[in-house]
């Protein structure tokens, strides 16, 4: 594990990977609840690996979002990329600690994700929905133990 | 480990810092640009083109399943189902078959020295390649963009009805906003006496609301609702929805009515951009241009007069327009541009 070989290629696959998971097409009902792959994938690499994509995946990631949302240009760019900046922060503190306070950590980041949107939402006049759009916010932290296992066991197999 | 923190520590901070403030700033700017205006038009080009090819790629899992049951399907089944188009193209001829005359018998109430040209002579097929189905948003993107010539504001159909406009085109696909988008309303005339209003989304898949009903107008549950050609995207007199509530409480003026789309906007995988004739009465009337543009063979006959010298045999004073009493086919019709349908009786 030397500091100098990144695993850009691998950040660059699951962002992909993120991204793509979010166009599946899937049922209305069932989509509400698709968790926010995007930014699991980004607080992955933001905490295990910060400088690997550093702020610019969740730049990238959450534009990539918000062509396909067909949202106003920038509003998922600056969402992602608070939590990028945020976790990247807190990584030293938190990435040797116990899956259930990382957990928490994800959770709260989830909640600042939406809110951001939420209130980007409400300044570009966009009528606020009602409980639909925090749906996939427990989704997402029950897939986090499980996501943060499979990518770290694929990049410390590396 | 620890020594890779004590290494990062020191200079990871204020860079992250700067950064994430670089960042935000450019969010926020693209924000602002693409809020005002279309400044980001460009971009949103580019941007949609970069997409495209992930859109595609995560359609497939669901295009190859389809592709592969209709390799597998029964014999038996598409039998069956060939001999149900069979029918349905033999009640389509049949319901058409009069369409010309009919047409022509049309014109000539209007008073017209030629027959209306087809009102959507050029449509377009394409798939849906994603969706976006929230509360907030629904959208379709569809695989046809700019090089297949579609444009913004363009009318969408389904089978069954009106789907929606077209919203941002980029080079290989375009992002469709529905008729049950919370931000999209349509203009709407009930068939049954011609009132008419607007249709806004709800956001609901299933639901179209009227909210701008007074309580005592006249309408009531399975009317049907089609485009009332105003507001210049929609033609008049395409089918949009039918009404499957209407509440009349004495606490609010409104009436709370609420429609069903016609079209079945979560499960067509299949819709149509249409192009329409501009000259026609029913195309979408554009605010200023209506009145003025057109081509002049289709306007009534009083009002061009002098081309038209045909003989008035009523007594009435020449001063009085009344274009419904006017000679009819006066001219022979026309032959019909090369979309006319291929069983086309003649008249």
């Amino acid at each position: 594990m030397s500091r100098d070989s990144e695993p850009r290629g691998a950040v660059i696959l699951t962002a992909l990977a993120a991204l793509g998971l979010q166009l599946l097409p899937l049922p209305e009902a069932i989509a509400l609840f698709r968790p926010a792959f995007v930014v699991l994938a980004v607080i992955f690499w933001s905490l295990n690996r910060p400088r690997a994509g550093g702020i610019a995946v969740g730049f990238l990631t959450g534009l990539a979002l918000d062509v396909f949302k067909g949202t106003v240009l920038g509003q998922y760019a600056l969402a992602t990329s608070l939590i990028a900046y945020v976790t990247i922060r807190q990584h030293l503190l938190l990435r040797n600690k116990p899956v259930l306070q990382q957990t928490l950590f994800v959770a709260v980041m989830l909640l600042l994700w939406e809110l951001v949107i939420w209130a980007i939402d409400g300044w570009t006049g966009q009528t606020s929905a009602g409980i639909g759009r925090w749906l996939d916010v427990p989704t997402s932290v029950l897939c986090w133990p499980a996501i943060a296992a499979l990518l770290r066991r694929t990049y410390v197999a590396r | 480990m620890a020594a890779f923190a004590n290494h990062s520590l020191p200079q990871r901070a204020p860079a992250a810092g700067l950064r994430f403030f670089i960042y935000a700033l450019l969010a926020l700017t693209l924000m602002v640009l693409d809020q005002r205006g279309g400044w980001l038009e460009r971009v949103r080009y580019g941007l949609q083109a970069a997409a495209y090819p992930l859109q595609l790629a995560m359609n497939s899992p669901s295009a190859a399943w389809n592709w592969t049951t209709k390799i597998f399907e029964a014999r038996a089944d598409l039998q069956a189902e060939n001999t149900r188009l069979r029918d349905a193209n033999r009640r389509l001829r049949l319901a058409n078959m009069r369409q010309a005359a009919l047409e022509q018998e049309n014109a000539q109430l209007r008073g017209l020295r030629n027959r209306l040209p087809t009102l959507a002579p050029k449509w377009l097929p394409g798939e849906v390649i994603g969706t976006e189905s929230s509360t907030l948003r629904q959208r379709l993107t569809i695989n046809r963009g700019a090089t297949n010539g579609v444009h913004k504001g363009q009318a969408v159909i389904a089978n069954d009805g009106l789907l929606g406009q077209t919203l941002r085109v980029g080079p290989w696909s375009t992002e469709i906003i529905l008729l049950t988008d919370p931000e999209h309303a349509v203009p709407v005339q009930i068939v049954r006496n011609g009132l008419r209003t607007l249709a806004v989304g709800s956001g609901d898949p299933d639901s179209l609301t009227l909210p701008y009903l007074p309580i005592q107008a006249d309408i009531k549950e399975g009317d049907l609702l089609v485009t009332s050609g105003l507001g210049g995207v929609f033609p008049q007199g395409y089918p949009v929805a039918r009404v499957m509530q209407v509440r009349r409480d004495g606490s609010s003026p409104l009436a709370q009515v609420r429609a069903a789309p016609l079209a079945a906007v979560e499960r067509d995988r299949i819709v149509a951009f249409l192009w329409f004739e501009d000259s026609h009465p029913a195309a979408p009337a554009a605010p200023a241009t209506a009145p003025a543009g057109g081509d002049p063979s289709l306007q009534p006959l009083a009002t061009t007069a002098p081309p038209a010298p045909v003989p008035i045999p009523a007594p009435a004073s020449t001063s009085a327009p009344t274009p419904a009493t006017a000679p009819p086919a006066a001219t022979p019709p026309e032959p019909r541009p090369a979309a006319s349908s291929p069983a086309e009786p003649r008249p």
